[in-house]
């Protein structure tokens, strides 16, 4: 989890994979194991996604027709679900900035909260793309050499290329890291410090890519500009920090320790700034759409005031902007710091709120009016809902999990050997190990 | 997360199981139980689909054997799924022929037959009613489509409105064969953007990115009574689209590429259609291209659709 500064004499290469197995079966049993109120988390996040797990067989076997998506509204909650978590997974990327760039030592002992987060994100973004496809049976026509990838033409390749090389490296750099502290050894920098920084700039990519996919449609004005990156990375660059803020805090409680205020007044100074970009860059298209006007501003027309008498978008984006912007004043009070309250509901609410601008307040609007101008609404189906939750409940299983193994490694309960004490989590050099 | 590593008794390593494990073992059990069950309807979807239709390569990589071995199961499962005897051809586009349509606003009076006989003609779904076109009903002196209405209920021609049918342009530059995430829809050299059924995932992204509103997803499975179902089909065209695959208006290329003309122009009682082979100086199509005011919609995309739309002077 921490990077010390001097690498340690490599272990023989044979030594340094025989035990990776048992460090997985290790990790999967110490991420099992809990107290009451971990089984009670994850037995309700289990019953979540089993009746996710439910809609999803349903909705396969009788068709999309359960969803409330149209031939007009042909994308909806899933694929807006899809493009927040990849911003929420670009998003784990503001603690490797800090921790790697600017060698923020602090934030070096916790990063590995944000690398999972990312992992976790990213497994939740490709469930929601299988969950959309009317044929998941043929998803192999997606994988090189047995199907036909559309690359380079097709972003959509472009995305299925991005995402699952961030979910590789991430997974490599997490699953070193933790090994090498279960080995009890120094993690040599020449290891992991490339795959850093190659994350960071992946990160970026990822929410750019995405954002391509819908700026590239030259038939949908309302997604058709230039300014459709920036805002997704703006706006992942507040959800995931507001995330990781919470996250921590919840870790903390778990533990029992004390850890982590450095890194989350870095976190609260990032999202100052990135809150206040995405507000003015929702504030810069609304003056473009309306200002100039046009049948183009039909769309925006529709989504912020409603148009001929539908508006089902109206409440969704005004609580949204609302909420941005509460969160936006809570954070920039200087008691953010001092008080819990205060921060927890910024993060909240500003997490909420981009949820939704990314959800019903960019990719809905995006198909009403539709390309010949006809309004035809969309709200989601109980069924969308259900896999929705479902995704959502599996995703969170599956970092809790993750956070499991890596607090036991790092606070030496998973180990291949007896360390005789115990070091603080904060501690960036594990205890001197007998020779594997 | 407050756990603990000693087990069973409470001395380390003496062998004998906890009642922690033991309930862990039991919780287990029972949610791989409660998946199962959870998705089981996935089992009773998977005895609908075949291995061979599972394991299909994609239409540009089938053999002219493995197309015909395709063409005949797929007549087979249309016969065990829909009780219908028909033949599913796949006739080649022509050299030297690239098709284009006309139509002329002037005399079209919104009557829809034309959206009525794509119904027919492409096997499309009876419930949803179907059809590759959409007729808008427009305000004279304005080609602002936010005015136009597709669900006119009142009798054609009302005298302040013209009627403007919407199909695929059938463009030289599709968006959608761009976008396809795995190559299931293309356009053949005779200028019509086609789908393979059984290659396209249903992503739905064509759709998104079409400005024409002309791609159509099967969210169900179609359903049409056995005598209705028309026999004569083509792989490409009008047979019975899979459930969870996208669809298009393919110009009726089972008709049009064995020399006849689309069904919706056959049955337009006013002769507002006209179809031909835009390289042929000859063509009907070529003379309307030639002599009349001549316009296609949203020129300004660059897509260069091969439909247009004139007025008579």
């Amino acid at each position: 989890m921490s990077a010390a500064p001097e690498a340690s004499p490599s272990p023989s290469r044979p030594a340094f994979w025989r035990n990776f197995g048992r460090f997985l079966g290790n990790a999967a049993l110490e991420s099992l194991d809990g107290g009451k109120l971990f089984y009670i988390w994850m037995f309700c996040l289990t019953a979540i996604f089993l009746v996710g797990a439910n809609a999803w067989a349903v909705q396969v076997r009788d068709g999309m027709a359960l969803s409330n998506m149209s031939d007009h509204v042909s994308w909806g909650l899933y694929i807006a679900n899809f493009t927040f978590l990849v911003g929420l997974a670009a998003g784990g990327v503001m603690m490797v900035i800090p921790a790697y760039l600017y060698h923020d030592e602090e934030m070096h002992d916790i990063v590995i909260i944000g690398e999972l987060l990312a992992i976790a994100a990213i497994i939740m973004s490709l469930m929601f793309v299988i969950c959309d496809l009317g044929r998941p049976d043929r998803f192999w026509h997606l994988l090189p050499p047995f199907g036909r990838l559309h690359f380079p033409v097709s972003m959509l390749s472009w995305d299925v290329i991005v995402l699952n090389g961030y979910l590789f490296i991430n997974a490599y750099i997490c699953a070193y890291l933790l090994y090498m502290r279960y080995l009890g050894q120094t993690p040599d920098p020449r290891w992991y410090v490339p795959f850093v920084f190659l994350s960071i700039v992946w990160a970026i990519s990822i929410h750019t890519v995405t954002a391509f996919l819908y700026c590239g449609l030259g038939g949908r004005p309302f997604w058709n500009t230039a300014l459709l990156a920036p805002r997704f990375l703006a706006s992942a660059f507040v959800s995931g920090p507001a995330f990781i803020v919470l996250a921590i805090q919840v870790i903390r409680q778990a533990v029992g320790r004390h850890f982590g205020d450095g890194p989350i007044r870095t976190l609260v100074n990032i999202m100052r700034i990135t809150i206040l970009v995405n507000l003015l860059m929702v504030v810069s298209e609304v003056f473009t759409e309306f200002y100039t006007g046009g049948a183009h501003t039909s769309a925006a027309r529709y989504l912020y005031f409603g148009l001929h008498g539908h508006d089902e978008l109206v409440w969704w984006i005004w609580s949204s902007i609302t909420l941005v912007a509460v969160a936006a004043v809570l954070m920039l009070l200087p008691s953010v710091f001092t008080k819990h309250w205060i921060l927890n509901t910024a993060c909240i609410l500003a997490f909420i709120g981009i949820w939704i601008e990314k959800g019903m307040g960019l990719i809905i609007p995006g198909f009403v009016p539709s390309t010949l101008h006809e309004i035809v609404e969309y709200r989601p189906s109980a069924i969308e809902w259900k896999i929705t939750a479902g995704i959502w409940a599996l995703g969170l299983i599956i970092y809790t999990l993750f956070i499991k193994i890596a607090a036991g490694i790092v606070l030496n309960r998973t180990k291949l050997h007896a360390i005789p004490d115990e070091p603080p989590a904060s501690e960036s050099s594990p205890a001197p190990l007998p020779t594997l | 997360m407050s756990s603990s590593s000693t087990s069973g008794c409470g001395k380390e390593d003496c062998g004998c199981v906890s009642r922690r494990t033991v309930m862990k073992g039991v919780g287990a059990t029972l949610g791989a139980a409660a998946f199962a069950r959870a998705i089981a309807p996935l089992t009773e979807w998977v005895d609908t689909l075949s291995v061979d239709e599972f394991l299909q390569r994609h239409y540009k990589e089938l053999s002219l054997v493995d197309l015909k071995v395709v063409l005949r199961r797929l007549e087979k499962e249309t016969k065990e799924q829909y009780g219908a005897d028909v033949t599913i051809s796949d006739t080649k586009p022509q050299e030297g022929v690239k098709f284009g349509y006309a139509l002329n606003l002037s005399v079209c009076n919104g009557c829809r037959k034309c959206a009525e006989a794509c119904h027919l003609e492409n096997n499309h779904d009876r419930p949803s009613n179907q059809s590759y076109i959409r007729v808008f009903e427009m305000q004279k002196g304005s080609m602002d489509m936010e005015q136009g209405n597709a669900h006119y209920d009142k009798p054609v021609p009302q005298p302040d409105k013209f009627y403007m049918p919407v199909q695929c342009q059938q463009c030289e530059h599709p968006p959608c064969v761009d976008v396809c995430p795995v190559e299931a829809t293309w356009k053949e050299p005779d200028g019509i953007v086609v789908v393979d059924y059984n290659w396209c995932i249903g992503c739905r992204y064509c759709e998104a990115a079409c400005p024409y509103h002309a791609r159509r997803f099967n969210w169900t499975k179609p359903v049409i009574p056995k005598e209705e179902i028309n026999p004569n089909q083509g792989y490409l065209s009008n047979r019975i689209r899979p459930q969870g695959t996208m669809e298009k208006c393919t110009f009726c290329l089972h008709r049009t590429r064995n020399g006849r003309l689309p069904a919706c122009l056959e049955a337009c009682p006013t002769g507002a259609r006209v179809f031909g082979n835009l390289l042929d100086p000859q063509s009907e199509i070529r003379w309307v291209l030639e002599h009349k005011r001549v316009f296609i919609l949203k020129e300004d995309l660059g897509l260069k659709p091969q439909f247009f739309y004139f007025f008579d002077s």
